[in-house]
This record gives C-alpha cells, sequence and structure tokens, in this order.
C-alpha cells in the first residue's frame, strides 16, 4: 500500500523550491508571535489558549493542511503530467494511500511540531495545554490532509474549495450557527484535546465518541472515494 | 507602403527575387494606449469570468452574491422594521466581509496573471507595443477595479435601500461616500498584494494559498495581539500594531478620517497623528506593489 518513489516525488514536490518556504513561514510566525506574546503578557494559560486555539489551530492547521493535501496531487492533475505516474503498473489506492501519507507527515511536521513549541513557549505546558493543542493538530492533520487530498482529485479550483471550507465554513459559519460546528475538522480534533487536557480551557462543542467516529469515518472515506476518482480520472484542458 | 516595386535585374542574371503580392499593413495602427486599454477590459472582465468558461463564472460570481445579500437582507430588515438607520455602517461592511473578500483576491488575482507566466504568453504581450509599466497598470487597474465592483456593489445596494427606507438623505449620503473612499483603498491596497504574491508563482493552486496565507494569517495575528494588548492594559500599543496587516489598516485609515467606529479592541482607533501614518502606509504599500511588480515584469522570459 505504500510506494517508496511516488512518496520521494511527492516530497519533493511538495517541499521544493519556493514551496518550502511559504509551509516554513507561518510556522515560523506563529513561534515568533508566541515569544513576543510571552514577552509582553508573561506566561497565561487563557492566553496561550487563545493563541494556539485561534491562531494555530483555526488558522494555520488548515491552511497547511490545504496547501500539502492539494498540492501533494492537484498540480500533477492540472499540468497532466499525473499520465506518466497512473501509467505505472501502480494501483490507484496505492497512490492515494502513498499521497495521503506524505501530506499528512508535511501537515504534522509544519503544524503540529511548531504549536508544540508555541505551547511550550508561552506557558511552558501549564495544564497540559501545549500538548492538548498539539495532539488536536496531529489528528485534524490527517482528516484535513485526507479531505484536500480528495479535493484535489475532484476539482480543479481544490484550493478554493478547500479554503472556503476552512475559513468559510469552520470559521465563520461555525461561529454564527452552532451546528456547522457539529460538521467541524477543528471541533472534532478540539473533542479530542479536551479528553487529554482535561481542564475547561480546552473545550469542544462536540462529544469524543462522535468526535472519534466522524474523524475516523471521513478519513477513510475521503480516501477511499479518492482512489475511486483517481481510477476514472479524465484529464480535462486548461479552461 | 504597398506600391509594387519592379524588381531589377541585371540583364543575364536569372536570379530574382519574386514578388508575390505579399501587403505590408496600410490599416489604422491602435498604437499602445488602445492595447493598455484592451489589456484592461480583457483582465477586468476575466477577474468575473465573463468571455471565459461557464466553469470559472461560478467562483466570482458566487462571491459576489454572497457579498451582496447580507446588504440586501439588512435593508429588508430595516425596511420592514422602520429603522431610524442601518443595522451596519458603510465603512463597516467590508471589514465584516472581509473572509470574502479575502477569498475573491485569492481566486482572481492569480487567474489574472499566473496563466499568463505558466503559458509563457507575457512575451507575447510585450511583442505588442505595451510595455511592462503598461502591463503592470493595466492588470492593476483591472484588478483593483474588479475588487471595487464587488465591495461597492453591496454598499450601493445599502445606500438605495436606506434612501427607500426613507432615513435621512444628507446623512446617509456623508456614510455613503465616506464607504466608497474606503473600500477604493481597500482595492487599491488588496489588488497589489494579491498580484505582487500571485506574480511570483505560476502555479495557479499555490498563488492562491499563498495570497490567503498573507491576508488571513496577517489579520489573524494581529488581532490576536491587539487582543492581548487590550488585556494588558497597554491600549497605546494597539494602534501600532495594527499597521501589520491589511485590513487593520484600512480599519485605521477609516476609523481616523472616514468617521467610521473601529474594529479595534476596546473600540480605540487610531488618533489623527497615528491616522497620517495608516494613511502613508497604504500608500506606501500600494505604491511598493506597483515598483515589485514593475521589477517582477523587467525580466520578460521568466
Amino acid at each position: 500500500m505504500y510506494d517508496p518513489t511516488v512518496a520521494r516525488l511527492t516530497y519533493r514536490a511538495l517541499l521544493g523550491r519556493r514551496r518550502a518556504l511559504i509551509l516554513g513561514a507561518l510556522p515560523l510566525l506563529l513561534i515568533a508571535i508566541s515569544v513576543v506574546v510571552r514577552g509582553l503578557a508573561g506566561a497565561d494559560d487563557q492566553t496561550a489558549a487563545d493563541l494556539l486555539g485561534g491562531l494555530a489551530l483555526a488558522t494555520m492547521v488548515p491552511i497547511i493542511g490545504v496547501i500539502a493535501g492539494t498540492g501533494a496531487i492537484g498540480p500533477e492533475i492540472d499540468d497532466g503530467s499525473v499520465v506518466y505516474l497512473l501509467s505505472k503498473p501502480l494501483k490507484r489506492p496505492t497512490i492515494i494511500f502513498t499521497k495521503l501519507i506524505v501530506a499528512v507527515a508535511v501537515t504534522m511536521v509544519f503544524s503540529a511540531l511548531p504549536t508544540l513549541i508555541a505551547g511550550f513557549i508561552l506557558n511552558g505546558n501549564g495544564q497540559q495545554i501545549a500538548v492538548a493543542y498539539t495532539v488536536a493538530a496531529l489528528v485534524s492533520s490527517i482528516a484535513y490532509a485526507a479531505v484536500f487530498l480528495l479535493l484535489g482529485t475532484v476539482s480543479r479550483h481544490a484550493v478554493v474549495f478547500g479554503l472556503v471550507y476552512a475559513l468559510v465554513w469552520e470559521a465563520l459559519f461555525g461561529s454564527l450557527v452552532p451546528g456547522a460546528r457539529t460538521l467541524s475538522v477543528q471541533q472534532w480534533s478540539l473533542a479530542v484535546a479536551h479528553k487529554v487536557a482535561g481542564g475547561d480551557l480546552v473545550t469542544s462543542d462536540v462529544g469524543l465518541t462522535t468526535a472519534t467516529v466522524l474523524l475516523v469515518a471521513v478519513t477513510v472515506l475521503a480516501t477511499w472515494y479518492a482512489g475511486q476518482k483517481l481510477r476514472t480520472l479524465t484529464l480535462a484542458g486548461e479552461e | 507602403m504597398a506600391v509594387e516595386h519592379p524588381v531589377t535585374a541585371p540583364a543575364g542574371d536569372q536570379t530574382r527575387i519574386h514578388n508575390i503580392g505579399y501587403r505590408s499593413y496600410d490599416g489604422p495602427r491602435l498604437g499602445r494606449a488602445y492595447a493598455r486599454r484592451s489589456l484592461y477590459s480583457q483582465s477586468l472582465r476575466g477577474a468575473y469570468g465573463l468571455g471565459r468558461s461557464v466553469k470559472s463564472k461560478v467562483l466570482p460570481m458566487l462571491l459576489f452574491v454572497v457579498m451582496c445579500v447580507p446588504a440586501a437582507i439588512m435593508v429588508a430588515v430595516a425596511v420592514a422594521t422602520k429603522a431610524k438607520e442601518l443595522p451596519v455602517d458603510y465603512t463597516r461592511y467590508a471589514i465584516i466581509m472581509q473572509a470574502v473578500i479575502s477569498l475573491y483576491v485569492a481566486s482572481q488575482a492569480p487567474q489574472s496573471v499566473s496563466r499568463d507566466l505558466r503559458f509563457k504568453t507575457v512575451p507575447l504581450y510585450f511583442s505588442r507595443p505595451i510595455e511592462t509599466a503598461d502591463y503592470v497598470r493595466a492588470k492593476l487597474a483591472a484588478m483593483a477595479s474588479a475588487l471595487f465592483v464587488l465591495t461597492a456593489a453591496p454598499l450601493l445596494v445599502l445606500y438605495v435601500g436606506a434612501l427607500l427606507a426613507k432615513l435621512d438623505f444628507a446623512d446617509q449620503t456623508k456614510g455613503f461616500g465616506q464607504g466608497l473612499v474606503s473600500v477604493a483603498l481597500l482595492s487599491l491596497l488588496f489588488a497589489g498584494i494579491g498580484l505582487v504574491i500571485a506574480s511570483v508563482t505560476p502555479r495557479r493552486g499555490f498563488g492562491i494559498a499563498a495570497v490567503i496565507a498573507v491576508l488571513t494569517i496577517s489579520y489573524g495575528a494581529v488581532s490576536t495581539l491587539q487582543a492581548i494588548a487590550e488585556a494588558q492594559d497597554s491600549a497605546g500599543s494597539i494602534p501600532w500594531i495594527g499597521l501589520f496587516s491589511p485590513v487593520t489598516l484600512i480599519d485605521g485609515v477609516q476609523s481616523a478620517f472616514l468617521g467610521a467606529s473601529s474594529a479595534f479592541p476596546g473600540g480605540v482607533g487610531p488618533s489623527d497623528g497615528q491616522g497620517v501614518v495608516y494613511v502613508l502606509v497604504v500608500l506606501g504599500l500600494i505604491g511598493t506593489a506597483h515598483a515589485l511588480l514593475i521589477r517582477r515584469y523587467r525580466k520578460v522570459g521568466l
């Protein structure tokens, strides 16, 4: 199910040239802000939770997820070079699975790791906040990567749709319509984080069981459907 | 120009150039200004998907509708409840809808410039009588106009609705004018930032992500820092922090000079002196974006 060559090529496509720059710039910004905040405000659990929840988990993880998830397959489909990959004797689900692993790994490294570092800078892991948000980032990395990888195989405008989901649905609707929060990767991962931290600082609108079931279901279904989609892929010309 | 020149060959020499009747163009030459205007109008139409496939019309039109619908609802509510004023200030509307505006810039700025780079059509443009500055200005003006249409249309809806609801004419007109100035600045600023980022990469998808990242992450970072400054009782630093993201820049300019109430935490907008700095930074950023684009397109082949 895992093909090292495909993985190597995907890593190179994701991290080559300027992509690594933007992927690296976001975590650096988060860490820089944490240093500034620590300097300004000192160690404060509520501030740490706000910053990690509002900036790291709500904005940074989805954006990195979009870049890694759609970037793992989107450009190849876009410029048509995916036919060279598809013409190799590899099962299509294997290709998707390998690319998913790579996308998940990249998202985790560039979002969960800086979250942990930022958490330790902000309040030295007081009340398990740093660890809780890192777990949330790890969990949501998997789901985001799977969903956005699927989007990459379905649509040529995957990045836009991914961002619409991450910014408009999760951030805007999620804050206005409570029901929208039940269908949000962010809230599911917060449920897991809540279990880890245990306190009142990390809360979620979804129960742990629901969240876990939905997370697993979404990840598996998205990956399976992306594999199916790749089996019947038609290459369209540029509009 | 198309006068026949009889080819005179020296006697005995059989080699000659046959005149097979090609004619050079002697119609009107429309020139540089015309080419620039065409590029502008085509880019502006392209930003809303006009003259492109149905699929590429969907997103810009959808965002345009999403932008206008809340304004229409507010107007309907104001008319129905006979309110004394609109629920939202003209200047505040764009700040509330910033996610939609950012998405629009992010999706349309790359389609405006990235495809030219990717399919290497930029050299073809420059084989016409236009120069680098013409290309850059046409694209920038088209993007800013498209954004102005996007941001001014809901204000127009609000204004017409306010007049229909018989709100105070002078008051509404003043607010509408201030709103228009503010969204004009916003359009120029966002168009500049979007195009500079998009012109660096020939990959459309990557350009979209980069523009969105710059616009939203900077706003997220700035508003987080402002909230912390508010909580730490250092309200004096809030306006200075606001200088570091496009949305808060526009917010600061309009709350200093255009009678808007600030969306900053605590509602403290910049003072007049700080407001001048805000205006200078906004104009400086627009100028820098223009200069960077000119520099970017100096080397055509890339």
